[in-house]
Protein backbone atom coordinates (compact mmCIF):
# COMPACT_ATOMS: atom_id res chain seq x y z
CA UNK A 1 0.00 0.00 0.00
CA UNK A 2 1.25 3.48 -0.82
CA UNK A 3 1.48 5.88 2.06
CA UNK A 4 1.10 8.79 -0.29
CA UNK A 5 -2.17 10.68 -0.55
CA UNK A 6 -3.82 10.31 -3.92
CA UNK A 7 -4.62 13.97 -4.40
CA UNK A 8 -1.00 14.87 -3.79
CA UNK A 9 0.33 12.11 -5.98
CA UNK A 10 -1.96 13.26 -8.77
CA UNK A 11 -0.66 16.78 -8.53
CA UNK A 12 1.42 17.70 -11.57
CA UNK A 13 4.99 18.65 -10.74
CA UNK A 14 5.81 22.21 -11.70
CA UNK A 15 6.33 22.40 -15.48
CA UNK A 16 9.58 24.28 -15.18
CA UNK A 17 11.42 21.71 -13.11
CA UNK A 18 12.81 20.06 -16.24
CA UNK A 19 14.28 23.33 -17.50
CA UNK A 20 15.70 24.09 -14.13
CA UNK A 21 17.59 20.80 -14.21
CA UNK A 22 18.99 21.37 -17.72
CA UNK A 23 20.01 24.95 -17.03
CA UNK A 24 21.66 24.06 -13.73
CA UNK A 25 23.82 21.49 -15.54
CA UNK A 26 24.75 23.84 -18.33
CA UNK A 27 27.79 26.00 -17.92
CA UNK A 28 27.60 29.63 -19.07
CA UNK A 29 23.88 29.44 -19.79
CA UNK A 30 22.03 32.73 -19.70
CA UNK A 31 18.68 32.68 -17.97
CA UNK A 32 15.71 34.88 -18.65
CA UNK A 33 13.64 32.60 -16.50
CA UNK A 34 13.85 34.18 -13.10
CA UNK A 35 10.67 35.34 -11.42
CA UNK A 36 12.31 37.55 -8.83
CA UNK A 37 13.95 40.99 -8.86
CA UNK A 38 17.63 41.28 -9.72
CA UNK A 39 18.06 44.13 -7.24
CA UNK A 40 19.37 43.53 -3.78
CA UNK A 41 17.01 44.45 -0.99
CA UNK A 42 17.69 48.18 -0.40
CA UNK A 43 20.41 48.54 2.21
CA UNK A 44 18.40 50.54 4.75
CA UNK A 45 15.89 47.68 4.86
CA UNK A 46 18.58 45.02 5.27
CA UNK A 47 20.23 47.19 7.90
CA UNK A 48 16.99 47.30 9.90
CA UNK A 49 16.83 43.50 9.77
CA UNK A 50 20.41 43.27 11.01
CA UNK A 51 19.69 45.82 13.74
CA UNK A 52 16.71 43.81 14.94
CA UNK A 53 19.01 40.79 15.30
CA UNK A 54 21.59 42.83 17.19
CA UNK A 55 18.89 44.01 19.55
CA UNK A 56 17.96 40.38 20.18
CA UNK A 57 14.51 40.59 18.64
CA UNK A 58 14.58 36.89 17.93
CA UNK A 59 11.30 35.77 19.47
CA UNK A 60 7.89 34.94 18.02
CA UNK A 61 5.67 37.86 17.20
CA UNK A 62 1.91 37.76 17.71
CA UNK A 63 0.31 35.26 15.35
CA UNK A 64 -1.09 37.97 13.10
CA UNK A 65 2.24 39.75 12.92
CA UNK A 66 3.80 42.75 14.67
CA UNK A 67 1.15 45.36 15.37
CA UNK A 68 3.52 48.06 14.12
CA UNK A 69 3.85 46.23 10.81
CA UNK A 70 0.10 45.72 10.45
CA UNK A 71 -0.42 49.44 11.07
CA UNK A 72 2.16 50.31 8.42
CA UNK A 73 0.53 47.89 5.98
CA UNK A 74 -2.81 49.64 6.52
CA UNK A 75 -1.22 53.09 6.08
CA UNK A 76 0.42 51.89 2.92
CA UNK A 77 -2.73 50.40 1.38
CA UNK A 78 -4.64 53.57 2.19
CA UNK A 79 -1.89 55.80 0.79
CA UNK A 80 -1.29 53.87 -2.42
CA UNK A 81 -4.58 52.21 -3.31
CA UNK A 82 -7.18 53.98 -1.20
CA UNK A 83 -8.39 50.92 0.69
CA UNK A 84 -8.87 51.05 4.46
CA UNK A 85 -8.30 48.12 6.76
CA UNK A 86 -8.35 47.76 10.52
CA UNK A 87 -4.83 46.64 11.68
CA UNK A 88 -6.14 44.69 14.68
CA UNK A 89 -8.72 42.59 12.88
CA UNK A 90 -8.38 42.70 9.14
CA UNK A 91 -4.69 42.01 8.49
CA UNK A 92 -2.67 38.79 8.65
CA UNK A 93 1.09 38.80 8.05
CA UNK A 94 2.07 35.61 6.22
CA UNK A 95 5.10 33.72 4.94
CA UNK A 96 5.08 35.28 1.51
CA UNK A 97 2.01 35.83 -0.61
CA UNK A 98 2.09 32.07 -1.22
CA UNK A 99 1.00 31.21 2.29
CA UNK A 100 -1.82 33.73 2.07
CA UNK A 101 -3.14 31.99 -1.06
CA UNK A 102 -3.05 28.57 0.62
CA UNK A 103 -4.48 29.66 3.95
CA UNK A 104 -7.10 31.88 2.32
CA UNK A 105 -8.48 29.06 0.20
CA UNK A 106 -8.47 26.60 3.08
CA UNK A 107 -10.34 29.08 5.25
CA UNK A 108 -13.24 29.47 2.84
CA UNK A 109 -13.64 26.11 1.07
CA UNK A 110 -15.78 23.25 2.41
CA UNK A 111 -13.76 20.29 1.19
CA UNK A 112 -15.41 17.75 -1.04
CA UNK A 113 -18.62 19.71 -1.57
CA UNK A 114 -17.80 20.62 -5.14
CA UNK A 115 -17.28 24.29 -4.43
CA UNK A 116 -15.66 25.91 -7.43
CA UNK A 117 -12.66 28.19 -7.51
CA UNK A 118 -12.28 30.13 -10.76
CA UNK A 119 -8.67 30.42 -11.85
CA UNK A 120 -7.80 32.56 -14.85
CA UNK A 121 -4.77 31.17 -16.69
CA UNK A 122 -2.00 31.69 -17.67
CA UNK A 123 -1.18 32.52 -14.08
CA UNK A 124 1.12 31.69 -11.22
CA UNK A 125 1.59 27.99 -10.65
CA UNK A 126 0.25 27.59 -7.12
CA UNK A 127 -3.43 28.56 -7.36
CA UNK A 128 -4.64 25.29 -8.84
CA UNK A 129 -2.81 22.92 -6.46
CA UNK A 130 -3.79 25.07 -3.47
CA UNK A 131 -7.44 24.94 -4.53
CA UNK A 132 -7.23 21.15 -4.91
CA UNK A 133 -5.59 20.73 -1.50
CA UNK A 134 -8.28 22.89 0.03
CA UNK A 135 -10.84 20.45 -1.36
CA UNK A 136 -12.28 22.74 -4.02
CA UNK A 137 -12.91 22.06 -7.67
CA UNK A 138 -10.63 24.33 -9.72
CA UNK A 139 -12.29 25.77 -12.81
CA UNK A 140 -9.89 27.25 -15.32
CA UNK A 141 -10.73 30.36 -17.31
CA UNK A 142 -8.56 30.45 -20.44
CA UNK A 143 -7.45 34.02 -20.99
CA UNK A 144 -6.51 35.01 -24.49
CA UNK A 145 -4.05 37.11 -26.41
CA UNK A 146 -6.84 38.97 -28.24
CA UNK A 147 -7.80 40.58 -24.91
CA UNK A 148 -4.16 41.15 -23.91
CA UNK A 149 -4.76 38.35 -21.39
CA UNK A 150 -7.20 40.48 -19.38
CA UNK A 151 -10.17 38.80 -17.73
CA UNK A 152 -13.34 39.99 -19.45
CA UNK A 153 -16.81 40.09 -18.02
CA UNK A 154 -18.05 37.61 -20.61
CA UNK A 155 -15.31 35.10 -19.86
CA UNK A 156 -16.21 35.35 -16.19
CA UNK A 157 -19.94 34.99 -16.81
CA UNK A 158 -19.31 31.92 -18.97
CA UNK A 159 -17.44 30.24 -16.14
CA UNK A 160 -19.72 31.07 -13.22
CA UNK A 161 -22.08 28.35 -11.96
CA UNK A 162 -24.20 27.93 -8.83
CA UNK A 163 -21.20 26.21 -7.29
CA UNK A 164 -18.79 29.12 -7.85
CA UNK A 165 -17.41 30.34 -4.54
CA UNK A 166 -14.13 32.08 -5.23
CA UNK A 167 -12.59 33.99 -8.12
CA UNK A 168 -8.82 34.28 -8.10
CA UNK A 169 -7.75 37.56 -9.64
CA UNK A 170 -4.04 37.42 -10.49
CA UNK A 171 -3.25 40.93 -11.80
CA UNK A 172 -0.75 42.40 -12.57
CA UNK A 173 -0.12 38.99 -13.97
CA UNK A 174 2.73 36.54 -13.86
CA UNK A 175 3.54 35.31 -16.59
CA UNK A 176 1.82 37.63 -19.08
CA UNK A 177 2.44 41.04 -17.54
CA UNK A 178 -1.23 41.88 -18.15
CA UNK A 179 -3.00 44.44 -15.97
CA UNK A 180 -6.72 45.16 -15.65
CA UNK A 181 -8.17 48.60 -16.17
CA UNK A 182 -10.48 50.17 -13.64
CA UNK A 183 -13.38 49.52 -16.03
CA UNK A 184 -12.42 45.82 -16.26
CA UNK A 185 -12.48 45.68 -12.47
CA UNK A 186 -15.88 47.38 -12.29
CA UNK A 187 -17.29 44.85 -14.76
CA UNK A 188 -15.86 41.95 -12.78
CA UNK A 189 -17.09 43.47 -9.52
CA UNK A 190 -20.61 43.67 -10.92
CA UNK A 191 -20.64 39.93 -11.62
CA UNK A 192 -19.11 39.06 -8.26
CA UNK A 193 -21.64 41.14 -6.34
CA UNK A 194 -24.55 39.83 -8.41
CA UNK A 195 -23.48 36.19 -8.02
CA UNK A 196 -22.11 36.54 -4.49
CA UNK A 197 -18.56 35.46 -5.32
CA UNK A 198 -15.55 35.98 -3.06
CA UNK A 199 -12.51 37.45 -4.81
CA UNK A 200 -8.98 36.48 -3.91
CA UNK A 201 -6.99 39.30 -5.45
CA UNK A 202 -3.28 38.53 -5.70
CA UNK A 203 -1.72 41.97 -6.02
CA UNK A 204 1.89 41.02 -5.34
CA UNK A 205 3.00 43.00 -8.42
CA UNK A 206 0.84 46.05 -7.59
CA UNK A 207 3.85 48.36 -7.40
CA UNK A 208 5.19 47.22 -10.75
CA UNK A 209 2.87 48.83 -13.27
CA UNK A 210 4.11 51.11 -16.01
CA UNK A 211 2.66 54.30 -17.39
CA UNK A 212 -0.46 53.68 -15.29
CA UNK A 213 -1.31 53.09 -11.62
CA UNK A 214 -2.57 49.84 -10.20
CA UNK A 215 -6.17 49.80 -9.03
CA UNK A 216 -7.17 47.32 -6.33
CA UNK A 217 -10.52 45.63 -6.76
CA UNK A 218 -11.04 46.14 -3.02
CA UNK A 219 -11.35 49.87 -3.71
CA UNK A 220 -14.40 49.32 -5.94
CA UNK A 221 -17.61 49.99 -3.97
CA UNK A 222 -19.19 46.82 -2.63
CA UNK A 223 -16.04 44.74 -3.07
CA UNK A 224 -14.01 45.20 0.11
CA UNK A 225 -16.41 42.95 2.05
CA UNK A 226 -15.98 40.18 -0.53
CA UNK A 227 -12.26 40.45 -1.25
CA UNK A 228 -9.18 38.84 0.22
CA UNK A 229 -6.42 41.18 -0.85
CA UNK A 230 -3.00 39.53 -1.03
CA UNK A 231 0.22 41.45 -1.30
CA UNK A 232 3.77 41.22 0.01
CA UNK A 233 7.28 42.55 0.00
CA UNK A 234 9.01 40.21 -2.43
CA UNK A 235 8.50 42.02 -5.72
CA UNK A 236 8.06 45.66 -4.72
CA UNK A 237 11.03 45.84 -2.34
CA UNK A 238 13.14 43.03 -3.82
CA UNK A 239 12.69 40.94 -0.66
CA UNK A 240 11.90 37.47 -2.03
CA UNK A 241 14.16 35.58 0.35
CA UNK A 242 12.68 37.27 3.41
CA UNK A 243 9.44 35.35 2.81
CA UNK A 244 6.96 37.96 3.87
CA UNK A 245 3.49 38.75 2.60
CA UNK A 246 0.08 39.61 3.94
CA UNK A 247 -3.62 39.16 3.48
CA UNK A 248 -6.27 41.77 4.22
CA UNK A 249 -9.99 41.20 4.23
CA UNK A 250 -13.18 41.00 6.23
CA UNK A 251 -12.62 40.12 9.89
CA UNK A 252 -14.86 37.09 9.46
CA UNK A 253 -12.38 35.54 7.01
CA UNK A 254 -9.08 36.88 8.33
CA UNK A 255 -9.84 35.54 11.81
CA UNK A 256 -10.32 32.04 10.34
CA UNK A 257 -7.18 32.31 8.21
CA UNK A 258 -5.36 33.35 11.37
CA UNK A 259 -6.30 30.06 13.04
CA UNK A 260 -4.77 27.96 10.26
CA UNK A 261 -1.71 30.21 10.16
CA UNK A 262 -1.40 29.94 13.95
CA UNK A 263 -1.37 26.14 13.90
CA UNK A 264 0.67 25.64 10.75
CA UNK A 265 3.19 28.48 10.92
CA UNK A 266 2.88 30.22 14.29
CA UNK A 267 4.07 33.56 12.94
CA UNK A 268 5.98 35.00 9.99
CA UNK A 269 9.76 35.42 10.48
CA UNK A 270 10.44 38.13 13.06
CA UNK A 271 13.56 39.58 11.42
CA UNK A 272 11.68 39.96 8.16
CA UNK A 273 8.82 41.73 9.91
CA UNK A 274 11.13 44.37 11.39
CA UNK A 275 12.77 44.90 8.02
CA UNK A 276 9.35 45.20 6.40
CA UNK A 277 8.35 48.01 8.77
CA UNK A 278 11.34 49.96 7.50
CA UNK A 279 10.43 49.14 3.88
CA UNK A 280 6.92 50.55 4.28
CA UNK A 281 8.06 53.59 6.25
CA UNK A 282 11.00 54.67 4.11
CA UNK A 283 11.01 52.56 0.96
CA UNK A 284 8.82 54.57 -1.44
CA UNK A 285 11.83 56.04 -3.27
CA UNK A 286 13.39 52.61 -3.77
CA UNK A 287 10.21 51.40 -5.40
CA UNK A 288 10.15 54.38 -7.75
CA UNK A 289 13.75 53.76 -8.82
CA UNK A 290 13.29 50.04 -9.40
CA UNK A 291 10.03 50.60 -11.27
CA UNK A 292 11.76 53.05 -13.60
CA UNK A 293 14.56 50.56 -14.26
CA UNK A 294 12.06 47.78 -15.06
CA UNK A 295 10.15 50.11 -17.33
CA UNK A 296 13.33 50.89 -19.30
CA UNK A 297 14.01 47.20 -19.80
CA UNK A 298 10.40 46.56 -20.75
CA UNK A 299 10.62 49.19 -23.48
CA UNK A 300 13.95 47.79 -24.60
CA UNK A 301 12.52 44.28 -25.00
CA UNK A 302 9.32 45.34 -26.75
CA UNK A 303 11.36 47.36 -29.22
CA UNK A 304 13.72 44.43 -29.81
CA UNK A 305 10.76 42.12 -30.48
CA UNK A 306 9.35 44.60 -32.94
CA UNK A 307 12.67 44.72 -34.76
CA UNK A 308 12.88 40.94 -35.02
CA UNK A 309 9.20 40.70 -35.91
CA UNK A 310 8.25 38.63 -32.87
CA UNK A 311 4.63 39.38 -31.99
CA UNK A 312 4.01 40.50 -28.42
CA UNK A 313 1.19 42.53 -26.88
CA UNK A 314 2.33 45.43 -24.72
CA UNK A 315 2.17 44.36 -21.09
CA UNK A 316 1.95 47.09 -18.45
CA UNK A 317 2.73 45.15 -15.30
CA UNK A 318 5.05 42.82 -13.37
CA UNK A 319 8.45 42.13 -15.01
CA UNK A 320 7.51 39.74 -17.76
CA UNK A 321 6.79 39.88 -21.45
CA UNK A 322 4.87 37.09 -23.12
CA UNK A 323 5.67 36.95 -26.82
CA UNK A 324 3.78 34.67 -29.18
CA UNK A 325 5.89 32.04 -30.94
CA UNK A 326 3.09 30.27 -32.82
CA UNK A 327 4.35 31.34 -36.24
CA UNK A 328 7.43 29.15 -35.87
CA UNK A 329 5.28 26.04 -35.84
CA UNK A 330 6.59 24.75 -32.54
CA UNK A 331 5.00 24.21 -29.16
CA UNK A 332 6.13 26.46 -26.33
CA UNK A 333 8.09 23.64 -24.82
CA UNK A 334 9.80 22.73 -28.10
CA UNK A 335 10.71 26.35 -28.66
CA UNK A 336 12.12 26.78 -25.16
CA UNK A 337 14.01 23.49 -25.32
CA UNK A 338 15.55 24.23 -28.72
CA UNK A 339 16.43 27.79 -27.74
CA UNK A 340 18.17 26.50 -24.65
CA UNK A 341 20.02 23.78 -26.57
CA UNK A 342 21.09 25.95 -29.48
CA UNK A 343 21.74 29.29 -27.82
CA UNK A 344 22.05 28.39 -24.15
CA UNK A 345 19.39 30.87 -23.15
CA UNK A 346 16.62 29.78 -20.80
CA UNK A 347 13.07 31.07 -21.07
CA UNK A 348 9.96 29.52 -19.56
CA UNK A 349 7.36 27.91 -21.85
CA UNK A 350 3.95 29.53 -21.46
CA UNK A 351 2.40 26.13 -20.78
CA UNK A 352 4.11 26.07 -17.38
CA UNK A 353 1.39 28.52 -16.36
CA UNK A 354 -1.59 26.70 -17.84
CA UNK A 355 -2.75 25.27 -21.17
CA UNK A 356 -3.72 28.69 -22.48
CA UNK A 357 -0.03 29.59 -22.35
CA UNK A 358 0.53 27.31 -25.35
CA UNK A 359 2.15 29.23 -28.18
CA UNK A 360 3.84 31.72 -25.85
CA UNK A 361 7.03 32.01 -23.84
CA UNK A 362 7.68 33.99 -20.70
CA UNK A 363 10.69 36.26 -20.72
CA UNK A 364 11.61 37.95 -17.47
CA UNK A 365 13.20 41.37 -17.50
CA UNK A 366 14.52 41.20 -13.99
CA UNK A 367 17.97 41.53 -15.58
CA UNK A 368 20.22 44.43 -16.45
CA UNK A 369 19.92 45.86 -19.94
CA UNK A 370 23.48 44.65 -20.63
CA UNK A 371 22.40 41.07 -19.92
CA UNK A 372 19.19 41.43 -21.86
CA UNK A 373 21.14 42.70 -24.84
CA UNK A 374 23.29 39.58 -24.98
CA UNK A 375 20.29 37.28 -24.61
CA UNK A 376 18.19 39.16 -27.15
CA UNK A 377 20.95 38.98 -29.75
CA UNK A 378 20.85 35.21 -29.32
CA UNK A 379 17.07 35.16 -29.58
CA UNK A 380 17.34 37.15 -32.80
CA UNK A 381 19.79 34.62 -34.24
CA UNK A 382 17.56 31.76 -33.17
CA UNK A 383 14.30 33.04 -34.64
CA UNK A 384 16.22 34.20 -37.72
CA UNK A 385 17.21 30.59 -38.35
CA UNK A 386 13.64 29.37 -37.72
CA UNK A 387 12.22 31.79 -40.24
CA UNK A 388 14.37 30.44 -43.05
CA UNK B 1 12.51 70.45 -13.06
CA UNK B 2 11.95 69.29 -16.62
CA UNK B 3 11.07 65.58 -16.36
CA UNK B 4 12.56 64.68 -19.75
CA UNK B 5 15.91 66.14 -18.80
CA UNK B 6 15.85 64.49 -15.40
CA UNK B 7 15.20 61.09 -16.98
CA UNK B 8 17.96 61.51 -19.54
CA UNK B 9 20.47 62.72 -16.96
CA UNK B 10 19.65 60.02 -14.44
CA UNK B 11 20.31 57.40 -17.09
CA UNK B 12 23.48 58.79 -18.65
CA UNK B 13 24.99 59.69 -15.31
CA UNK B 14 25.42 55.96 -14.79
CA UNK B 15 25.96 54.95 -18.39
CA UNK B 16 27.32 57.62 -20.68
CA UNK B 17 28.25 55.11 -23.37
CA UNK B 18 24.64 54.32 -24.32
CA UNK B 19 23.89 55.21 -27.92
CA UNK B 20 21.16 57.69 -28.73
CA UNK B 21 18.82 55.20 -30.34
CA UNK B 22 18.90 52.87 -27.38
CA UNK B 23 18.54 55.74 -24.93
CA UNK B 24 15.43 56.91 -26.77
CA UNK B 25 13.98 53.38 -26.71
CA UNK B 26 14.50 52.72 -23.02
CA UNK B 27 13.19 56.13 -22.02
CA UNK B 28 10.23 55.87 -24.38
CA UNK B 29 11.13 59.13 -26.17
CA UNK B 30 11.78 60.22 -29.73
CA UNK B 31 15.42 60.00 -30.77
CA UNK B 32 15.41 63.54 -32.17
CA UNK B 33 14.14 64.95 -28.92
CA UNK B 34 16.73 63.09 -26.84
CA UNK B 35 19.51 64.26 -29.14
CA UNK B 36 18.31 67.87 -28.98
CA UNK B 37 17.96 67.84 -25.19
CA UNK B 38 21.48 66.48 -24.76
CA UNK B 39 22.94 69.08 -27.10
CA UNK B 40 21.04 71.85 -25.33
CA UNK B 41 22.23 70.64 -21.95
CA UNK B 42 25.81 70.56 -23.20
CA UNK B 43 25.46 74.14 -24.45
CA UNK B 44 23.89 75.25 -21.19
CA UNK B 45 26.73 73.73 -19.23
CA UNK B 46 24.45 71.21 -17.51
CA UNK B 47 26.31 68.28 -19.04
CA UNK B 48 29.94 69.24 -18.49
CA UNK B 49 31.83 66.19 -19.65
CA UNK B 50 31.96 62.40 -19.77
CA UNK B 51 34.35 60.39 -17.64
CA UNK B 52 35.37 56.80 -17.12
CA UNK B 53 35.58 55.32 -13.66
CA UNK B 54 38.93 53.57 -13.37
CA UNK B 55 40.37 51.60 -10.51
CA UNK B 56 44.02 52.53 -11.07
CA UNK B 57 45.09 50.29 -8.20
CA UNK B 58 44.25 47.21 -10.24
CA UNK B 59 46.66 48.40 -12.91
CA UNK B 60 49.39 48.84 -10.32
CA UNK B 61 49.78 52.28 -11.82
CA UNK B 62 51.72 54.78 -9.80
CA UNK B 63 49.10 57.17 -8.65
CA UNK B 64 48.50 58.95 -5.39
CA UNK B 65 45.30 60.74 -4.52
CA UNK B 66 45.15 63.30 -1.74
CA UNK B 67 42.33 65.33 -0.25
CA UNK B 68 43.65 68.57 1.11
CA UNK B 69 41.70 70.69 3.54
CA UNK B 70 42.61 74.33 3.01
CA UNK B 71 41.77 77.29 5.24
CA UNK B 72 41.99 80.64 3.51
CA UNK B 73 41.24 84.30 4.17
CA UNK B 74 38.37 85.34 1.92
CA UNK B 75 39.02 88.51 -0.06
CA UNK B 76 36.78 91.53 0.11
CA UNK B 77 34.31 91.64 -2.79
CA UNK B 78 35.50 88.34 -4.20
CA UNK B 79 34.97 85.85 -1.41
CA UNK B 80 36.61 82.55 -2.22
CA UNK B 81 36.27 82.57 -6.00
CA UNK B 82 39.65 84.06 -6.87
CA UNK B 83 41.65 81.84 -4.60
CA UNK B 84 39.68 78.79 -5.78
CA UNK B 85 40.50 79.69 -9.35
CA UNK B 86 44.19 80.07 -8.61
CA UNK B 87 44.14 76.58 -7.15
CA UNK B 88 42.02 74.78 -9.75
CA UNK B 89 44.17 76.04 -12.61
CA UNK B 90 46.88 73.56 -11.65
CA UNK B 91 46.31 70.50 -13.85
CA UNK B 92 47.16 68.07 -11.05
CA UNK B 93 44.18 69.37 -9.08
CA UNK B 94 41.15 67.21 -9.94
CA UNK B 95 38.44 68.87 -7.84
CA UNK B 96 37.97 71.97 -5.74
CA UNK B 97 34.94 72.40 -3.48
CA UNK B 98 33.97 75.26 -1.17
CA UNK B 99 32.97 73.67 2.12
CA UNK B 100 30.99 74.50 5.21
CA UNK B 101 32.61 73.52 8.51
CA UNK B 102 36.08 73.86 9.95
CA UNK B 103 37.92 74.51 6.67
CA UNK B 104 37.08 76.35 3.47
CA UNK B 105 38.30 74.54 0.38
CA UNK B 106 38.53 70.82 -0.29
CA UNK B 107 41.20 70.30 -2.91
CA UNK B 108 41.60 66.90 -4.51
CA UNK B 109 44.86 66.17 -6.10
CA UNK B 110 46.42 63.40 -8.11
CA UNK B 111 50.15 62.88 -8.30
CA UNK B 112 52.56 60.11 -9.17
CA UNK B 113 54.21 59.88 -5.78
CA UNK B 114 53.74 61.06 -2.22
CA UNK B 115 56.68 63.34 -2.75
CA UNK B 116 55.14 64.96 -5.77
CA UNK B 117 51.95 65.68 -3.84
CA UNK B 118 53.73 67.03 -0.79
CA UNK B 119 55.93 69.23 -2.97
CA UNK B 120 52.83 70.68 -4.55
CA UNK B 121 51.30 71.41 -1.16
CA UNK B 122 54.37 72.95 0.43
CA UNK B 123 55.61 74.88 -2.57
CA UNK B 124 52.49 75.87 -4.49
CA UNK B 125 49.48 75.68 -2.21
CA UNK B 126 50.78 76.71 1.21
CA UNK B 127 52.71 79.63 -0.21
CA UNK B 128 49.63 81.35 -1.65
CA UNK B 129 49.26 84.45 0.47
CA UNK B 130 45.59 83.98 1.36
CA UNK B 131 46.12 80.38 2.51
CA UNK B 132 46.20 80.17 6.31
CA UNK B 133 46.94 76.48 6.63
CA UNK B 134 46.51 73.09 4.94
CA UNK B 135 45.96 69.53 6.02
CA UNK B 136 46.81 66.78 3.57
CA UNK B 137 44.96 63.44 3.69
CA UNK B 138 46.16 60.63 1.44
CA UNK B 139 43.67 58.14 0.03
CA UNK B 140 44.68 54.61 0.99
CA UNK B 141 41.99 52.62 -0.81
CA UNK B 142 38.97 53.46 -2.91
CA UNK B 143 35.95 51.31 -2.11
CA UNK B 144 33.29 53.20 -4.00
CA UNK B 145 33.59 56.03 -6.48
CA UNK B 146 30.82 57.93 -8.26
CA UNK B 147 28.23 55.44 -7.01
CA UNK B 148 30.20 52.47 -8.31
CA UNK B 149 31.65 49.87 -5.96
CA UNK B 150 35.21 49.19 -7.04
CA UNK B 151 36.08 46.36 -4.72
CA UNK B 152 33.41 43.84 -5.70
CA UNK B 153 31.76 42.71 -8.90
CA UNK B 154 28.02 42.10 -9.21
CA UNK B 155 27.13 38.45 -8.93
CA UNK B 156 23.77 37.00 -9.81
CA UNK B 157 23.04 34.54 -7.04
CA UNK B 158 19.49 33.76 -8.01
CA UNK B 159 18.35 30.31 -9.07
CA UNK B 160 18.23 30.25 -12.87
CA UNK B 161 14.54 29.44 -13.17
CA UNK B 162 11.88 30.57 -10.73
CA UNK B 163 8.12 30.45 -11.39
Amino acid sequence: MSYVARQVENMKPSGIRKFFDIVSEMEDAISLGVGEPDFDTPWHIRDEGIYSLEKGRTFYTSNSGLMELRKEICNYLKRRFDVSYEPAKEVLVTVGGSEAIDVGLRAVINPGEGEEVLIPQPSYVSYEPCAVLAGAKPVIIQLCNENQFRLTKQELLDAVTDKTKVLILPFPNNPTGAVLTEQDLRDIAEVCIERDILVMSDEIYAELTYDRDHVSIASIPGMKERTILINGFSKSYAMTGWRLGYACGPEEIISQMMKIHQYAIMCAPTTSQYAAVEALKNGDDDVVKMREAYNQRRRFLLNAFKEMDLPCFEPFGAFYVFPCIKKYGMTSEEFATEFLKQEKVAVVPGTAFGDSGEGFIRISYAYSIENLKIAIAKLKDFVGRLQK
Amino acid sequence: MNDTRLKILTFIEKNSRVDLKELAVVLGMEEDMVSKEIKDMENEGIICGFHTIIDWDKLAAEKVTAMIEVRVTPQRGKGFDDIAERIYKYPEVTSVYLMSGSFDLMVMLEGKTLKEVSTFVTEKLATLETVINTQTNFVLKKYKDHGTVLTKKYEDNRMPIVP
